[in-house]
Formats: C-alpha cells, structure tokens, sequence
C-alpha cells in the first residue's frame, strides 16, 4: 500500500514539476494541479496509511490515535484542496487576461525564439 | 520650574501634533493654517523662555521615559544651556518665518502642506537639539533631512525643485546614516548612549583605537548637514524651496544642526590633533571658497546660500580650532547668523515676489521703489560683512581674534589670520555688490512686476530680526551677554573662559584686520563690477569645481548602470528560469539534512517487504492514475481538452485513495472540487488559442537538451518525494498532536467529526483566514473579468461550433437557437429537475458536518454545483431571468458571519472565536447538536458558495459580453459606413 502511494505520488509530481517548466500557460495550470494532487497526497501520507479505520468518533465521544484515523493531515489537505482550487482560478483568469493583452499564451507574454 | 519633564516633553511634541492637525484643514486655510503655526511656535517659546533659570549656570533639566529598555534606550529630553540657545533661534525665528509666510505663500498654494511640514521640521529640529541619547538624535536627525526634502520639493511641478529636493536628501541622509555608524562606536566605546554620559567620559573616546573611525563617521554627518566642502553643493539646490524655507531651514536651523553637533560632541572629541586638522582645514576651505563663489552669484538666492556656507565655514573652523574661547566665539556666531541672514533671505524673497526676479543685474535702483525693504536689507547686509556697530562685527571680531591665536604652530595655523582676512575681504564685497547692485544705480525698467513695499506684516519679522542686529551690534553685554554666558556654558561647562563682549576694544590686531578687509573689499567689488554684471555664471576657476557633476555621476553610476548590470546578470524577467531555480532550491533544501551521514548510517534506508499484501484493485487503480497524470502531461500541449479530462482522471484516482484510507471528507470535498475545476478550465478553454497541430518541424538540438534537463529534474524531484513519502510513512509515528485533538473533540468542540471540529473550532482562526482568502481571490477573478477583452483571434465563434451551426442549417429548417436547444432538452430538464435535489442534499451535508463527514465546505461546493448545472441546462440569460444570483453577497455575508461569530465570544469575556455548544430536542428532527461553530460553518458555507459561483459565473458570462461587445463593434462600423455615404 505505502509502496504504491510512494509511487503515485512521485508520478503525478515528476509530471506536475515537467508541466511546470513548459512555455504555455496552459501547460503551467495542469501542471499545478497535478502537483498539488501529488503534495495533499503527500501531506495525507505524513498521518500513515490506515484503510478502514473510524474518521468519526464512536458514541463514546473519544478515541485515540490507535484505532481512529489521524484527523490533523485530514484538516489540513481538506483547506489545501479549497484553496488550490482557489489558485487555480485566479491563475486560469490571470493567463486569459494575459493572453488578451500579448496575444499569446506563452508564459512570459511573447514567444521566444528557439 | 514644576513639571520640567512635562514640559520639555510638550516642547518636542506640540509641533507634531499641529503637524497633523495643520494637514486637516482645507487647501486655502492660509489664515487658520498661520495662527496654528504661529500659535504652537509661540508657546514653545513662551516655554524655553520659562526655562531660562533651570539651564542658568551649566544645569540641566532632563525627562526620561522608557523607549527600548531591551537594548538600554530611554527616551531622554534633555536642555541645557546650549540646546536652550538653539530652542530659541527654533521657535523665535520659527515665528517669524511663520507670520512672514502668511504672507509670502500665494493662494494657490496648498497651505495645509506648507505649514504641515514646517511644523513637523520644527519638531523634528527640537528633537535634535532636546536629544538626550545618540540614538534619538540621529533619528531625529534624519527626520530633519526628510522634512528638507518634503519643503525643498513643494513646489513639485518644478523640475528643480524635486532635483534640488532629491541631491539634498541623498547628501544629508547618507551623512545621517555615517553619523549613526559614529554613534554607534561611541555607545560602543562608552557602553551608554546616554547624552550625560558620553559628556562625562572625560577622555575614553579620544584615546579610544576607534577615535579616528568614529571621528570621521561623525564629520561626515555634520559636513554634509552643514554644507561643508566638498558637501556644499547641495545647499545652492535647495535654494528652489519657497523662501521661507530657505530663510528657516537652510540659513537659521536645520544648516546648523551639523555645527550643533560638532559642538555637543567638542568638550569629549576636540582633544586630539586630528579634530584641528579635519575641522580647521575643511572649515577653512569652505569659509574662502563659499565667500569667493557668492561674489560671482547672480541670483539673489544663490549669493545668499554660498554666503551661508562660508559662515558656516567659519563656524566649523572656530569648533575646530579646539580653544574654549573660539567656542565661545563660535556660538556668539550661529546666534548673529541666524538673525541677519534669516532676515536678508526674507527681503531676497520680498524683492523676487515685488519685482518678480532675483536675477542681480537685472535688478537695480530699488531704493527708490521699496524704502523700508531696502533699509532693512542693508542694515542686514551690512551686518553679514561685519561692519561695526553691528552684531556681525563683534562676533567676526572675535573670529579675528581666535585666528591670530596661535593652537599648535601650524603652517595652517600660521597662515589663518591672513586667510580670515582674505575671506573677510570677499564677504564684505558680495555684500556690498548686493546692497548696490540691488537697491542703487539706474532703476531697472525691464522688470516682469511693478515693485513697491509689502504689506507691513511681511517687514514686521524682518524689522525684529534687524532690529536684534542693531541691539547686539551696539549694546553687546546687556542684551546677549547673558544668553551667551548661559548657552556656553551648555557644552563648556560652568567655568567660562574670559572674554569681554564690546564693540570697542582698542587698536588690536584684530581690528586692523576688519578694516583691512573692509577696504579690501568695497575695493574688489568696485574694480569687479564691469566683469560682474557680464554675462558671466558662477566663478571664475571654482567653476570647474562641480562637486554636483561628480554627485550625480556617481549617483548615476550607483543606482543606474551597476544596478542594471547586475540585474542583467542575476535577474531575468523570464519565468521558466525562475521557476527551475525554485525547485532546485527546494530539492536541495530537502537534500540538506540527509547531507549530514543520515544516509551513511541507514537511519533512511528504504525497506521493501517483497512480496507485500496489497489489494490488486488499488493497484490498478493507480496504474490508471499515473497513466492519466501522465497523459495529461503529455497532451497538455497538443490537445487541451484531452488534458482536462485526463487530469480529471488522475483526481479521481486521488479522491477513490482518500476514502479507501479513511478519509471520508477529503473524499468529499476532493470530488466536488474535482467537478467544478473542470468546469472552469472548460470555460476557459474558449478563450485560449485554436489548438496547436503537432507539425512534426523538427526540434532543434538545443531545445531537445533542455527539455532533457526539465525532463531530469521532474524525474529527480518525483523520485526525491516519493522516497520521503515512503520512508515516512513505514516508519512509525511518533508524538502527533493528532491525539489531543481526537480526545477533546467531543468533550470540547461537542462533534464527532473531528476534521469538522478542528476545521471550524480549534483552528477556527486558520479557517477565518483561509476563507478571507477565498473570497479575495473570487473578487480578484470577478474584477479581472469585467475588464477583460480577449485576444483577436478568440472573439470570433470556434471552428466546431461554427460547422455544427451551417450542419444544423442545412438539415432543418427551424431556428439555430431552437436547434442547439433540442439537443439540451432531456439533459436540461433532468438537471433542472435536480436543482432542488442538490440544493437539499447541500443543507443535509452541512447539518450533519458537525458529527458525519460534510460540513460549510463540502455544502458550499454542492450548493455551487446545483446552481452551475442550472447555468449549464438554461444558460446564463434563462438562469438569470428566473433567479436572483448575488454571490458578491454571499461572499460578504459568509465573512460578516464568521467574523460576527468569532466576536461573539469577546461578548462572554473569551478570547476570539472560542465555541460554545450544547444539545437540543427540537420536534420532527429530534435531538440535534447546537454549538456556536455551527453558525461560524454557515460563513464557511456562504462564502464558498459566493466564491465559487462568482468566479465561474463571470467566467461564463464572457460568451454573453463578447457578443454584446461584437455587436456594438459591428453597429458602429454600419454607422461609419452610412455616414460614409
């Protein structure tokens, strides 16, 4: 299980880091949103895996970190997830905005010759 | 006198507070904006007058308050006689130059920024002279030299006045910033910055290893505050400030703060050889160089500034000379300087406003027309060439004396007496030149304004100042005597040398040399005038001495031409580059603490359990994943729709991890946000290029290298993170703050779901802050798009939609509209069908969030979706017709409401954002948990929900604007054409 978590999240981040240093605009949006993919699975992984344990307390009202799953790295990729989207849009307008202006989609707002 | 600290406190901060108060009253205030001025430099003389007797003798009233105890500060406002001396010339002359410009400032002037500043350079002044600690002065210091440049540049349409505004402040603010390395040192030395303290270290700094240093650092402050050479060129510069600025700051106070300085610091510094030879020598210099330059002055301002800065020479030279008597003499001068040139500023700038010029040589014969002004200035003028019976003899008198002195046989010291008096010579023949030239010869005919004498209040201040003048010059003893006494013995201490202050004292050598340069002067100004009234501009020889051209080649070279270079090199404006070298930043810095043998001791080897158990459906559902992230990665250039959609896969496969592992929430959350990002690349797909075609143009090798370097790092920065995820997550963990929040969450937060509970309680603040960012970022997208006009090539309709609308109208006959909406029919009506639905299954995800996964997040997301699919079935003109949308709205409410709950909690005397909670038996639903942090979730709620549909529904409204806008273009070419015709 960690194996295959380990992997998935070194392929969506090599994709999401190559997307990053690619010219076009659009390249950079995808290539941030794999990323962010790869670093909230990263920080869901820092509470250890754990299939099938209780997210919500019993009725007892408490629990310990033995049987219940981590809440900490749960509450912080659940805001990450929020506001990645939040990132992806202001990134998404600001490229459009750009692309109004230049009249290219490349990053630096003008094509360089190769 | 009661409450001295009291009120040596309100004498540092009443020009402040009239500072701000004076830049509240309307533009043409001139009168109120006066009698505050005028009122707050009063009372502060009023004050310093009440003084008197608690500095008499070498006493000293002090008013400590803490400022950085930390490092030892206190606020001190300390006066003694010599800071009291000052306090006056401050306040009084403040005063003056107040009334004076009442009068002077036009009424197009704005007069709340005018007096603003010059009250707040009065308090500034006074904070330099009350300074009781090193630190403060300098801070004040440098408060004076921004208050300069903020005056020298009111008349900011000026392009001299904002260079002249800038030269001074990079001169006198880089001093400022050598004169705190000085203070520095000497706090240093002493182990105080305690003013009383430094004074009473007798002899530590002088024999300090550090002396030479802290001197110099220390003479570069007060140089280039005193105009001094090679400094001097910034004060002709600032002559582009309204005058009584000049006449207050550049001639009576804010100059003489560096001569200020060199006096406080004289009785612990001027014990030693260097101090002679660095203050005499460049005291020395600048007294014949600006004496010799204002000869050759034509503009009235010009001659008086270089004048300025020869007295100031004098000034620095007798501090140098190190005697207590060339002291007493030095201090005797900054009191008569301050009185006669503050008053020949304020006639320079009566003569320029009258007759519109300060050109001498057009000017001329102005006795006839102003006989008050002219009668003043040359009372004054005759002071500032030491004529006697005039305070300017006595003191340049006693100047005279000290330089026949001898202090330590020099080939400087031998040769003073004959360079004062040639200095002497050329001060009295630019006075002469300026009272003839100016008010005698042929009346001028060509002048821009008909001049004649000022209303009586603008002579009043310059009738005081000359009247002083007299009484000085002519009853010495009984008028400043006792001032003088009192501000001597501030830096001397109480034993005062023997001096005897009368205009007559016999036929000494010191009187041979006035008359000598007297003669000698009205002698030189009488064989130069034919050479003066040429068409000549500055001196002869000195003229090639462009202290100026040096300054702002250096300053070219400093701010311009190495900055850009090293930009050049260290910078590019490219962002690729930028972000290579932040993820080779990052990768190394994750590489750092392996560095230190971690590695070598196997503390991190990577243990792998092969065979391992796993279940084959999660393999292969990351198989799938990373298929699709790389796929996406792979089409993100050639095919941008496919990339979407494959990316979706790769979310997907996220979301199914995050609820296998017990991550119900996530799942949730990951899901919706999965669906709306979709739909807002698709949005904006429409407005990015026509799709590239791959068109197999061979790749040039150095583009094929450099990807195979992205390609590197990408496969190295994967790789690195993967390894850290593996390694952390087969260890064990250790000390997770995780447990506390799982045993207080229901005892505490009153829920269940504990990522609920931290999300909108324990970390309720973090969310507040998150959610602020949302809405932020929703605006930002919402401004952007009211704005926003596409590129060319993307206003026209898309190639597809374009072959489906000329398909559609070659096989029915019916409507486009009517056409594309058939197509929608059975989804459009499921989806409107489902608005309810979702809606309900929005409030039912955020009631249960407390205790079940859900929550304001997750209920805002699905809220948001239920609204898009209505957009998405009926487009935005049938949504809009039917529905109230106001996500602007919500997005305030949502805030309001979690800030107002967050407050809540300030009202039962707890600290912001704590939560209460308790149960409730309502009828129908039963037992439901009511806590505070519900309310606080419902911001959380309304605010995603507003943020979300904003963003995608100013995106979406783009297609409407463009056709409107497509229109509109297409109207007004019809009617260009039809007027054409």
């Amino acid at each position: 299980m960690e194996l295959v978590i380990a992997i998935a999240i070194g392929v969506l981040a090599s994709s999401g880091i190559w997307l990053l240093l690619r010219p076009r605009t659009f390249q950079v949006i995808i290539g941030l949103s794999l990323l962010s993919y790869a670093v909230n699975l990263f920080i869901f992984a820092m509470g250890r895996l754990r299939a099938g344990a209780p997210p919500v307390l019993g009725p007892s009202g408490t629990g310990d970190l033995a049987t219940y799953a981590d809440p900490l790295p749960q509450a912080l990729v659940l805001t990450a997830i929020v506001i990645s989207f939040a990132m992806t849009a202001l990134f998404l307008v600001v490229l459009l905005a750009s692309r109004g202006l230049t009249g290219n989609d490349h990053v630096d707002g003008r094509e360089v010759d190769p | 006198m009661p409450d001295a600290a009291l009120y040596l406190t309100i004498l540092i901060a009443l020009p402040f507070v009239g500072s701000v108060i004076a830049a509240f009253f309307p533009t043409n205030a001139r009168n109120a904006e006066a009698w505050l001025a005028g009122t707050v430099s009063l009372t502060n003389l009023v004050i310093t007058i009440m003084f008197l007797p608690s500095v008499r003798n070498a006493k000293v009233v002090r008013a400590e308050y803490e400022w950085l105890p930390d490092y030892g500060l206190n606020f001190i406002a300390r006066l003694d006689g010599f800071a009291w001396c000052f306090s006056i010339l401050i306040f009084g002359i403040g005063f003056l130059v107040v009334l004076y410009a009442r009068y002077y400032m036009s009424p197009a002037d704005p007069a709340p920024r005018f007096f603003s500043f010059l009250l707040a350079f009065m308090g500034a002044m006074t904070g330099v002279v009350l300074a009781g600690n090193l630190i403060q002065l300098v801070f004040f210091w440098e408060l004076t030299s921004l208050f300069s440049f903020l005056l020298i540049a009111y008349w900011h349409h000026n392009q001299n006045a904002r260079d002249g505004a800038r030269v001074a402040l990079t001169v006198t603010a880089a001093g400022g910033l050598c004169l705190l390395g000085g203070m520095l040192i000497i706090g240093h030395i002493v182990g105080s910055y305690d003013l009383d303290v430094v004074l009473a270290s007798g002899d530590r700094i002088v024999s300090h290893a550090l002396y030479l240093p802290t001197l110099l650092l220390v003479a570069m402050g007060a140089l280039t505050k005193s105009a001094q050479f090679p400094f001097q060129f910034w004060l002709p510069r600032a002559m582009a400030a309204p005058t009584p600025v000049s006449a207050y700051l550049h001639s009576a106070t804010m100059v003489k703060a560096g001569v200020f300085l060199l006096a406080r610091l004289w009785p612990v510094m001027s014990n030693h050889e260097y101090w002679f030879w660095i203050f005499a020598s460049v005291g020395v210099l600048t007294l014949l160089i600006g004496a010799f330059m204002a000869l050759f002055q034509q503009d009235l301002k010009g001659l008086l500034a270089y004048s300025t800065i020869s007295h100031l020479g004098l000034i620095t030279l007798l501090l140098g000379l190190g005697s207590p008597l060339a002291m007493v003499a030095a201090v005797f001068h900054i009191i008569n300087h301050a009185t006669f040139k503050a008053s020949l500023f304020m006639a320079a700038g009566i003569i320029d406003h009258e007759a519109g010029t300060r050109d001498v040589r057009r000017l001329g014969g102005l006795f006839r027309a102003m006989p008050i002004t002219a009668t003043l200035a040359m009372v004054a003028a005759a002071s500032m060439a030491g004529v006697p019976l005039l305070n300017g003899f006595i003191s340049k008198e006693m100047f005279f004396t000290e330089t026949i002195e001898s202090h330590g046989n020099s080939v400087l010291d031998n040769n003073l007496p004959y360079l004062a008096t040639l200095a002497g010579m050329f001060s009295v023949a630019y006075s002469v030149r300026l009272i003839d030239q100016v008010f005698f010869g042929p009346a001028a005919t060509d002048l821009p304004r008909k001049p004649h004498d000022p209303v009586i209040w603008m002579l009043v201040p310059i009738g005081l100042l000359v009247l002083i003048c007299l009484l000085i010059g002519i009853l010495p003893g009984p008028t400043v005597g006792g001032f003088l006494a009192t501000a001597v013995q501030g830096v001397l201490g109480p034993q005062l040398p023997s001096y005897s202050l009368a205009v007559w004292h016999g036929f000494t050598p010191a009187l041979i040399m006035s008359f000598v340069a007297l003669i000698g002067g009205v002698v030189t100004y009488f064989t130069l005038k034919t050479y003066l009234s040429g068409n000549i501009e500055g001196a002869p020889v000195l003229r090639r001495l462009k202290g100026k051209r040096i300054f702002e080649r250096a300053i070219v070279i400093l701010s311009w031409r190495w900055a850009r270079r090293i930009a050049d090199i260290v910078g590019t404006t490219r962002l690729q580059p930028q972000l290579r070298l932040l993820l080779l930043i990052a990768m190394l810095a994750a590489l750092w603490p392996l560095s230190a043998g971690a590695l070598a001791s196997g503390a991190l080897a990577l243990d792998v359990d092969w065979p391992f158990a796993v279940d084959p459906s999660f393999v292969l559902l990351w198989i799938v994943g990373c298929g699709c992230a790389l796929g996406a990665a792979y089409q993100a250039k050639y095919h941008r729709l496919a990339a979407v959609i494959i990316m979706g896969g790769a979310g997907l496969a996220t979301c199914i991890t995050f609820a296998w592992l017990s991550a119900p929430d996530l799942a949730l959350t990951q899901l919706l946000v999965e669906i709306v990002t979709t739909v807002l690349l698709l949005l904006g797909l429409r407005w990015l290029p026509q799709r590239l075609e791959d068109t197999g143009v061979r790749i040039s090798f150095g583009a094929r290298l450099r990807r195979l370097r992205d390609l590197g790092i990408a496969i190295v920065g994967g790789a690195g993170l993967a390894a850290i995820a593996y390694a952390v997550m087969t260890r064990p963990q250790i000390n997770s703050i995780s447990s506390t929040f799982l045993e207080r969450a229901y005892s505490e937060g009153g829920g269940r779901n504990v990522v609920n509970v931290i999300l909108v309680d324990f970390r309720g603040f973090d969310t507040l802050g998150e959610i602020t960012v949302l809405g932020i970022v929703a605006i930002t997208v919402f401004a952007l798009l009211r704005r926003f006009r596409p590129a060319r090539v993307s206003v026209e309709a898309p190639r597809q939609k374009r072959f489906q609308n000329q398909f559609d109208a070659d096989r029915y006959d019916a409507p486009k509209a009517g056409i594309a909406a058939h197509y929608m029919i059975v989804p459009g009506l499921i989806m409107r069908l489902l608005f309810p639905v979702v809606a309900m299954m929005a409030v039912f995800l955020f009631m249960r969030g407390h205790d079940a996964p859900g929550g304001g997040f997750v209920a805002g997301l699905t809220f948001a979706i239920a609204f898009i699919l209505q957009y998405m079935a009926g487009g935005a003109r049938w949504v809009e017709a039917r529905l109230r949308v106001l996500p602007v709205r919500w997005i305030g409410v949502g805030l309001l409401v979690a800030a107002a709950t967050g407050l809540a909690a300030l009202v039962f005397d707890r600290p912001f954002l704590t939560s209460a909670f308790q149960y409730a038996d309502l009828p129908v639903l039963g037992r439901v948990p009511l806590a505070s942090a519900l309310v606080f979730d419902f911001g959380v709620f309304s605010l995603v929900l507003g943020a979300t549909v904003l963003v995608l529904i100013a995106l979406a409204h783009q297609s409407i604007r463009i056709y409107r806008a497509m229109a509109a273009a297409k109207a007004a070419e019809t009617d260009a054409i039809e007027e054409a015709r």
